[in-house]
């Protein structure tokens, strides 16, 4: 009866966010245990993703709903047996790119094959240069484990955990990690299984129909519910060395939407490029958030939005492309979306914001005996964009799903000292609605040591622009202590005693300036997110007004 | 003349205030309205009245123990001090930018809570010490001078520097300056409040502390005078949020750990039925009105925490409310009780809370104007209330009213009539409380098939079976009084106090003189808590490590028994956390180092004697009192199910399920499958049987 099967399904998104609770708890990287960068889901034994854990972030999400049929394909069914694990970072059939660990378990109950649970986290490293921008291609940006058994009914291939940790710098933070996706795993498949007992139900046939049908139902109604329409946009965003252009066309049809990347730049000789997988997953999402926000994630409901772009494209990468800060440009994918769905929803999506995570990574090195050396990779963010009814969130991710480290816990991973991580005045596009702000991050080695500074940034060259009549929010700067300006992208050595000066991008406006409430006006200058100078050139305050706002 | 055996327990809760007394084995209670405006006149009231049924003078009172949802409440009515917050320069903003994160991923709208101090309240200090405690910037003194004109209209002050719980002095120096500039200002240090690392979750519970402390020191004051002019000048101790007792005058320095004291009344409640019973693995489930609360009970004792959140914003979802790093009871709080309203989802699912109808208007049935259909609804359409004699007959319940609430789900679904309806409800509100349950469970390590379910609270026992039968739980006791249960939680508690600190240490770099240093220095800091409460007391130490592999994030906590812990050896503990490790999450990892983060004593008096319940000297049936019809849910059909008064349940006779039992403050409902007998404590004892 379909009480039970609402029940049980309920039961399968409980189950997942146990599995990703597993996950942060026994995780080694801060990436993954301060920050959730990792995702978690069940599948059928066709492959297809019934339920997916909130904790956990777009890219990983729907990238890893196509993932498990590459495994499927490459392991063969029939040699599957109960204890396996298996595992992958390949880039085009897991997350796109080398950093992220996608480990698939089948899921066995009464011995049989009745599905499987997959993860995946972003680990601190595998090896190669490191994290980072500037790979000439794959093979340059780690270890590539290819679709394998990392676990044979149960026995751990050593021979695979003692080539990864001869490869890698961090060995013991990336097995911890692996035995820590393949735990969570293990606790999925528990409770599926007490789950199928319970319902006396042979296997996941009927429940996954049931979930399958009412998802793609609930999607279709809602893209019915739209206007039949297409509309084009772009965005040109920093790239490596030259300016790339984003461009999609989306069209609303009867029962899908397609979004295409056709005029979107050719791949970039640095690893910046995304794999299609990537770029799906963050299209998918802008494209969900904005017309089914609230129908769960599952094969079904991701189904009905058909993601295209022309091989050979900077969003279409090909093998071997380096890849490995394929979420710098896939994080401005949604702000493109939005470009184009705002022609035809009006006052649904928001202005672009800074889209990106604001991620580094320090290698630090010490300069004399007794230091230590360290990778710390750090998760930040600028502003976000204003809505059509609301000012833009400060400093917090979008799309990106990831939280930040605490400063004190990235102190404790290495050597590092965070000098400064406080709001940016003054970065917020002005407008009816004003953009989210930036941060101030400024970042330096304790004494002794020296460090490598890994760029990941975007908006340097191209910031935020606002939306209607708002204003732009300000530009990404990398500077050194000495003065000297940086690149947003891209490794460059920092001496001891030097520190790096970060200001994180804000979102862009929405809606014409002049129209914003006074008391928000008022409210920003007394917190401090506008300077008196910006007040009275963006909102017409008079000197007079702010005076007694700031009295 | 005041007795030590005479004392009196108050919880002050959102509606009402329980009072409770305890006169030699006899319990005295009563419940009167919250008094908002002076809350220490409720309890005086209830004093009154309870004094007055047990022919006792209020001079008699020997003690009075206290729990309330005042600080809480005013954090998430935001109605506290005008408050400032001192930090590190470069971090003014640490509170507001909370994770960089969204609770909710797909809300384009979300609104993210605003931070309890705002930012033009919150002023910086160039100073700085490093993840080693050492100092890299010294706090210059003419600074602090300098940001004291800016503080003179602020009512409380909050300091919180980073690295602070590893080397308090400059937060020390700005209250020593801020005492010295600023007579009678109110001061909360992160290192004393909270000393912790994770700096966003140390701040905000500093401010916390600091923003409710001018409030709750002057209601403490308030209720002691007030107490000696109505003629008990008795000592008046508080309950804590990590289920023990503390003094007046702690509480007051910590108000922050008097947030949600009144649940943890609740679990020390379960406790103690726990301990009465022997019953080493127990779920207690406490639901109301608006939401439902379940804590694990291992060995007599609840589980604790030190991090949990309060005031979430947005349907109780994680992550939408503040952070308060203190020693907690730990319990999962759901949207989910009596009123909480249902609805049909865009996918055609029924959905339940976390919205409530409260109570104005009340479920539908209270035909006070309420049109969604509530819970309470459902229970009524599925025979578990009887509509003539709901709260002892007090609130007359119209299941016509209930029954067309239910339609407007019918209406939906072509596939329903008003009982599935009702059943889906049901089952929808109970597997929400089920899944809460189970992830509790799994973030313990628990498999909750080898538990006792002890279920209180007006909507618990309706529910509580059917929750059993979905967790695979096989026993549910009731216990007397559950109306009650969190003021009668207070007279069971100990005195307790939990000191902690976070200090790293590996066990390849382990200084085994340092940690029996660090130890012992926990230990006199809580003993000196629990000593000022009473000072004759005996007292006992419990000391835990929290410990992971080197570069995990998340520790687990590995208990030390008091000879473990006079010699703390690396080889002791690191077979203590294998062990530990290896049970919760199946096999430990090979080859890696384990270190320690945090130190804890937590200094507590005995627990209170209980007197075991012995088994029942009889089996008999007891006296039906009529049948009605009841939906059964294993059977998926309405029966006729026997209804029994609770009184009639005594000592050893019993009623098979499906059965209805029936007292003043809520009805039991036994499954199919399941027995109830009455037990000597007054406890009913719901088995399956096998």
């Amino acid at each position: 009866m379909s009480v039970a099967k609402q029940i049980m399904w309920n039961r399968l998104i409980s189950i997942v966010e146990e599995q990703a609770q597993a996950l942060v708890r026994t995780a080694f990287s801060t990436s993954v245990r301060e920050a959730g960068d990792l995702s978690a889901g069940v599948y059928d034994a066709e492959g297809k993703m019934l339920a997916q854990a909130v904790t956990g972030t777009p890219g990983h999400v729907n990238a890893m709903a196509d993932a498990v049929p590459h495994f499927m394909r490459e392991i063969g069914v029939e040699t599957m047996r109960e204890g396996d694990v298996y595992i992958t970072n390949d880039p085009w059939m897991g997350t796109g790119h080398l950093h992220d660990i996608t480990v698939v378990t089948p899921a066995f109950h009464k011995g049989q094959r009745v599905g499987f649970f997959a993860c995946t986290a972003h680990v601190v490293d595998i090896g190669g240069r490191g994290f980072g921008a500037d790979g000439n291609s794959l093979y340059e940006e780690g270890f590539q484990i290819p679709i394998m058994r990392f676990a044979d009914r149960g026995e751990v291939d050593m021979t695979l955990v003692r080539l990864l940790r001869t490869n890698t710098r961090e060995p013991d933070q990336l097995i911890g990690d692996i035995y820590a996706l393949a735990a969570c795993n293990e606790i999925g498949q528990r409770r599926l299984s007490e789950m199928l007992s319970e319902y006396e139900t042979p296997d996941l046939a009927e429940i996954s129909d049931f979930i399958l049908t009412a998802s793609r139902r609930a999607t279709l109604e809602r893209i019915a519910a739209l206007p039949r329409a297409t509309a084009k946009a772009s965005m040109q965003i920093d790239g490596y060395a030259k300016p790339i252009d984003l461009a999609c066309e989306v069209t609303v049809e009867a029962g899908r939407i397609t979004c295409d990347w056709t005029g979107t730049s050719g791949m970039d000789p640095k690893g910046i490029n995304v794999p299609i997988v990537y770029t799906k997953a963050y299209a998918c999402y802008a494209l969900k958030c904005a017309i089914a926000p609230d129908i769960p994630n599952n094969s079904a409901s991701l189904e009905p939005f058909e993601i295209t772009a022309p091989g050979g494209t900077i969003v279409n990468a090909t093998r071997p492309a380096p890849v490995a800060l394929r979420h710098v440009i896939g994080h401005l994918i949604p702000d493109t979306v939005f470009g184009a769905l705002d022609q035809i929803l009006p006052a649904t999506v928001p202005a672009e914001g800074a889209g990106a995570l604001c991620n580094f990574q320090v290698s630090l090195r010490p300069t004399r005996p007794g230091g230590r050396r360290s990778e710390v990779l750090t998760f930040n963010s600028g502003g976000a964009g204003a809505r059509p009814g609301l000012d833009g969130l400060n400093a917090t991710a979008f799309p990106s799903g990831v939280m930040t480290m605490p400063v004190e816990a990235t102190e404790h991973a290495g050597p590092v000292i965070i000098w400064r991580k406080e709001l940016r005045p003054d970065s917020g596009g002005a407008g009816q609605h004003r953009g989210g702000l930036g941060q101030f991050m400024e970042v330096g080695a304790r004494e002794g040591h020296e460090f490598d500074f890994s760029a990941m940034f975007d908006r340097v060259d191209h910031p935020a622009r606002g939306r209607h009549g708002a204003a732009d929010g300000a530009p990404t700067e990398v500077r050194l202590s000495t003065g000297e300006k940086m690149r947003g992208k891209g490794k460059f050595k920092v001496e001891e005693g030097t520190r790096v000066l970060l200001a994180f991008p804000g979102g862009g406006g929405y809606g014409n300036p002049q129209r914003r409430d006074r008391k928000a006006v008022l409210s920003d200058l007394r917190l401090g997110y506008i300077s008196p100078q910006r007040a009275e050139a963006d909102y017409g305050l008079t000197p007079s007004e702010i005076a007694e706002a700031l009295r | 003349m005041a007795s030590k055996t005479i004392r009196a327990g108050a919880d002050i809760g959102g509606t009402f205030t329980d009072v409770v007394l305890e006169v030699g084995g006899a319990t005295y209670s009563t419940k009167v309205l919250t008094t908002y405006s002076a809350p220490e006149d409720a309890i005086i009231d209830g004093l009154q009245q309870v004094c007055a049924k047990a022919g006792i003078a209020m001079s008699e009172i020997g003690q009075l123990i206290h729990g309330t949802t005042l600080a809480t409440n005013a954090l998430i009515e935001r109605r506290g001090a005008k408050t400032a917050f001192i930090t590190t320069e470069g971090f003014r903003d640490v509170i507001e930018m909370r994770t960089e994160s969204r609770f909710e991923q797909y809300d384009l709208n979300l609104v993210l809570p605003l931070p309890l101090i705002p930012r033009d309240r919150r002023f910086t200090l160039k100073e700085r010490v490093d993840a080693g405690g050492n100092i890299l910037i010294a706090l210059n003194e003419a600074e602090i001078e300098a940001l004291v004109e800016k503080l003179r209209e602020f009512d409380s002050i909050a300091v919180g520097f980073l690295h602070s719980y590893l080397n308090p002095a400059h937060e020390r120096l700005v209250r020593e300056r801020l005492e010295a500039a600023l007579p009678g200002v109110s001061i909360s240090l992160s290192a004393d409040v909270s000393p912790q690392m994770r700096e966003y979750e140390r701040f905000n519970t500093t401010c916390a502390n600091a923003y409710v402390k001018p409030m709750m020191e002057a209601y403490l004051g308030r209720l002691r005078d007030r107490l000696a002019a109505a003629g008990a000048p008795c000592p008046i101790f508080l309950m804590h949020s990590g289920g023990g007792i503390m003094s007046l005058e702690n509480a007051a320095q910590f108000p922050v750990r008097l947030v949600e004291s009144g649940p943890a009344g609740g679990a020390i409640y379960a406790a103690d039925v726990a301990r009465r019973h022997g019953l080493s693995r127990v779920l207690s489930f406490d639901m109301g009105g608006t939401t439902a609360k379940i804590c694990l009970i291992r060995d007599g004792a609840p589980k604790t925490a030190r991090v949990f959140e309060v005031a979430r914003s947005y349907r109780f979802k994680k992550g939408s409310g503040m952070p308060i790093s203190i020693p907690v009871i730990d319990m999962v709080e759901i949207g989910a009780g009596g009123g909480s309203l249902a609805h049909i989802d865009s996918l055609g699912q029924i959905r339940v809370g976390p919205e409530s109808a409260g109570s104005e208007p009340g479920p539908a049935c209270y035909m006070r104007g309420g049109e969604k259909p509530a819970v309470t609804d459902a229970d009524l359409i599925l025979g578990r209330l009887d509509p003539t004699n709901f709260a002892g007959g007090s609130i007359a319940l119209d299941p016509a009213l209930s029954a067309g609430a239910l339609e407007t789900l019918v209406a939906e679904r072509d596939d329903f009539d008003v009982t599935t309806a009702a059943f889906g409800v049901s089952e929808v509100v109970d597997e929400n409380m089920a899944n809460a349950a189970r992830v509790h469970a799994v973030e313990n390590g628990e498999d909750l098939a080898d538990y006792t379910m002890i279920a209180f609270g007006g909507a618990a026992p309706l529910h509580a079976g059917r929750l059993c039968e979905k967790l695979g739980i096989n026993r549910l006791i009731v216990p007397p009084g559950a109306g009650v249960g969190s003021a009668i939680g207070f007279l069971r508690a100990p005195y307790s106090f939990e000191a902690t600190r976070s200090v790293y240490m590996r066990l390849d770099r382990y200084d085994e003189a340092a940690a029996r240093e660090i130890f012992a220095a926990l230990r006199d800091e809580a003993r000196g808590f629990v000593l000022n409460c009473d000072a004759g007391a005996t007292v006992l130490a419990d000391h835990k490590l929290y410990m992971r592999y080197v570069g995990q994030g998340w520790e687990i906590p590995v208990a030390l028994t008091a000879d473990e812990a006079a010699h703390p050896t690396a080889e002791t503990l690191k077979a203590l956390f294998e062990a530990e490790y290896a049970s919760l999450f199946g096999r430990t990892v090979a080859g890696l180092t384990i270190e320690i983060t945090v130190w804890a004593v937590n200094a507590t008096t005995p627990q209170a004697e209980v007197t075991p319940t012995a088994a029942a000297a009889r089996h008999a049936p007891a006296q039906e009192d009529g049948r009605r019809r009841l939906f059964s849910p294993s059977q998926n059909a309405e029966v006729e199910a026997p209804v029994v008064a609770r009184a009639a349940l005594s000592d050893g006779l019993r009623v098979t399920g499906p059965a209805i039992v029936t007292e003043a403050e809520t009805t039991i409902i036994v499954p199919a499958g399941y027995a109830a007998t009455g037990r000597a404590d007054g406890c009913i004892d719901v088995e399956k049987l096998s």
